[in-house]
């Protein structure tokens, strides 16, 4: 048998594979050409007992494991003084665990163990396998620590090898960022002004890298198989359109990334209006997440909030926030947005992104468990409160506050939700259209609440019963799908029968990241959806196609992308009957 | 031996930012300092300068911790620390 070693391909030699130009998704638009850096990859354990003789006495190994914790001390807190916010907070705390007597005497000591004794490499590492158990046994807030103390005890291993740190490279010149995917813990640490584009080998449409990307603006594709093996410092090319990354760049490749470097910054400026060619409004909207979301999105000339995350001002509490703090942060908000829509989305716990006073965190399935919504009947009280918040905010604000719930799948729950908000003083009660069953049945669930948005993120995942955040489903992950497209027409003509019934019209708009994506925007439109909202980078580029095309030539195209048999097709038929798109490298 | 009592005022308790504050400052006071719950047996009182041992400690906002040091420059160290804790370090 071959020792195991001998089976990883030597990074770099002259007979790797190379399947240039690789194919992945595009999620942000963009083309760019620079350098590559690899992220560095996830450091191996060390193996029991040492794979050599320990080295130099006892004394001298405990002097390495204290000399690598303060290295790696030093450079986190060299990090953090260069970060700001958030990253800054965690880069400091981060810095405090590297030399924590708790994680380093019981390293230490691990060293001369009875059962056994430890490398310098190995005793940190178990050292820090304790600490993590003892941390995830906690729960909560302590448990999400977890992965801080492991990205420490990683670093230190490294540092007693004498390799480079896991994670990011720093780098002085800007780079690509190549990894297999990013942690959200990696986002924090990701310096914009480095970083000009992001290229993943697994990760689909959603990932985290995906959403960071979209945050940031920055070009990006996921999903490219192979991407790893391009050494670092190669010069590559990603067109983040057309989800491509060319690691043999020619002329060709230089005057596009050059193009879009001078026409990048004139198509993020958006007038403030969106409309089609012959000027029939279709409102864009931001999707923000915090008052400096909004704020920024109130700049970026947004008509108004098409989705506010509240989720702000519940993550990282163990605690649900008092009315008090939840009317301040709504009003950050709406503040913004004097006079504007504001469409407040209420608590979307579980799932990813579970509270630990609201989810039950042994679900065996939780995206299909009790998470939005659904955690109102199990958790009485909460929903209230933050509606009784929302509207005491929206009083003394002129904000046009609408409220919607997420994860709505019957018009029961529908009738509930708008009860609520109608008992509370909120009148504009709306749902989120996330779930498959709440389109298919939209003109009983419109007939209970005023308009629908719908989440093509979530609906994606459910229609296709495909799990967003694995890159390996990334082809089912796309909104373009037929189903998706179905599903979407069905809440249109849905809202529109329960609107004739009302006798008074239901909206119906989008505020997943379909939105935002300039060809599809234009399909949405002409299915008849009514506003758009995004992240508030992507307001320029889809104005600009938007305004392209007439609403008679966006419902043509929407017939084109309904009768396509594939997503494939369907994005390939619109796009080529958008050339404007390829022109501006969207 | 010299001790203080102190309330913890930071909202979210002796976690996070507030935690990683206190830390330092008891390692700026360059004395050994320890803090556990008032009643806990004081064997079982954690390391002031570990943040770690501190995130385990799980004290919430309104806690009474006791803070022991001594030798030379314990009452200084632990009247600086007991501030450090009464200072609600959530509030923006």
């Amino acid at each position: 048998m071959l020792e195991a070693s001998s089976t990883f391909p030597s990074n770099g030699s002259a007979d790797a594979p190379r399947r240039t130009p690789y194919m992945g998704v595009g999620v942000v638009p963009g083309r760019v050409l620079a350098p590559v850096r690899q992220m560095t990859a996830a450091v191996q354990e060390p193996p029991f007992p040492g794979g050599s003789p320990a080295q130099g006495t006892l004394e001298s190994q405990s002097q390495r494991i204290k000399d690598a914790a303060k290295a790696v001390q030093a450079d986190l807190r060299s990090r953090a003084a260069t970060a700001s916010g958030e990253a800054k907070n965690i880069l400091s705390a981060t810095a405090l665990m590297a030399t924590d007597p708790m994680l380093v005497t019981s390293a230490i000591k691990l060293l001369s163990s009875p059962d056994g004794a430890r490398t310098p490499e190995r005793a940190v590492w178990e050292a820090g396998s304790g600490v993590a158990e003892m941390l995830s046994g906690l729960g909560g807030y302590m448990a999400e620590r977890v992965s801080d103390i492991l990205d420490v005890r990683a670093r230190i291993v490294c540092e007693l090898r004498g390799e480079p740190a896991p994670g990011i490279p720093y780098s002085e010149q800007p780079f690509i960022l190549v990894a297999e995917d990013l942690a959200p813990a990696d986002t924090a640490t990701l310096d914009p002004r480095k970083v000009l584009a992001l290229v993943t080998a697994s990760g689909g449409p959603q990932s985290h890298t995906a959403i960071l990307a979209r945050a940031l603006g920055l070009p990006a594709v996921v999903a490219a198989p192979g991407v790893q093996e391009i050494p670092d410092g190669q010069p590559v090319y990603v067109d983040g359109a057309v989800g491509i990354v060319n690691s043999s760049p020619g002329e060709e490749q230089q005057r596009a990334a050059e193009s879009w470097a001078a026409s990048a910054s004139s198509l993020k400026a958006f007038s403030g209006s969106g409309r089609t060619a012959d000027g029939f409004s279709v409102p864009l909207l931001a999707n923000v997440g915090s008052a400096a979301d909004a704020a920024l999105a109130a700049v970026a000339c947004a008509e108004g909030v098409g989705l506010l995350r509240t989720e702000f001002c519940f993550l990282n509490r163990d605690t649900e926030p008092t009315i008090a703090d939840q009317v301040e942060a709504y009003g950050g908000v709406f503040e913004a947005f004097p006079g504007r829509k504001v469409v407040v989305r209420t608590l979307d716990a579980g799932a990813d992104k579970p509270l630990p006073f609201l989810s039950n965190l042994d679900e065996p399935n939780p995206a299909l468990g009790v998470r939005g919504y659904r955690a109102h009947a199990g958790f009485p009280g909460v929903l209230e409160r933050q509606l009784q918040a929302i509207a005491t905010a929206a009083a003394s604000h002129t904000a046009e506050v609408w409220v919607m719930a997420p994860m709505i799948s019957t018009a029961e729950e529908a009738a509930e939700f708008a009860s609520l908000c109608l008992g509370l003083g909120l009148a504009t009660p709306g749902v989120m259209v996330e779930v498959p069953s709440a389109a298919l049945t939209a003109s009983s669930v419109l007939g209970e609440v005023d308009f629908a948005s719908i989440g093509t993120n979530d609906l994606t995942q459910y229609a296709m019963a495909a799990d967003r955040q694995l890159g390996s489903l990334a082809a089912l992950n796309d909104p373009w799908q037929p189903a998706v497209l179905q599903l979407v027409r069905l809440t249109v003509e849905g809202a529109a029968a329960a609107g004739a019934a009302d006798g008074k019209p239901k909206s119906v708009g989008v505020c997943g990241e379909a939105a935002a994506d300039p060809a599809l925007a234009v399909v949405l439109v002409g299915l008849g959806i009514t506003t758009l909202s995004m992240s508030a980078r992507a307001l320029g580029p889809v104005s600009a196609v938007l305004s392209s095309v007439t609403v008679a030539q966006a419902r043509e195209l929407a017939a084109v992308a309904l009768r396509a048999p594939t997503a494939a097709a369907a994005r390939s038929a619109v796009r080529s009957a958008l050339p404007l798109l390829s022109e501006l490298g969207l | 031996m010299s001790e203080r009592i102190a309330i913890v005022a930071s909202r979210s308790g002796l976690h996070a930012r507030p935690a990683a504050i206190f830390t330092e400052a008891a390692q700026d006071t360059g004395v050994q300092v320890t803090v556990a719950r008032t009643g806990d047996p004081r064997e079982d009182a954690m390391d002031a300068a570990s943040i770690l041992s501190l995130m385990a400690l799980g004290a919430a906002q309104g806690e009474e911790l006791v803070l022991r040091a001594e030798g030379a420059g314990a009452d200084q160290a632990l009247d600086a620390l007991v501030q450090v804790l009464e200072t609600d370090h959530d509030a923006a």
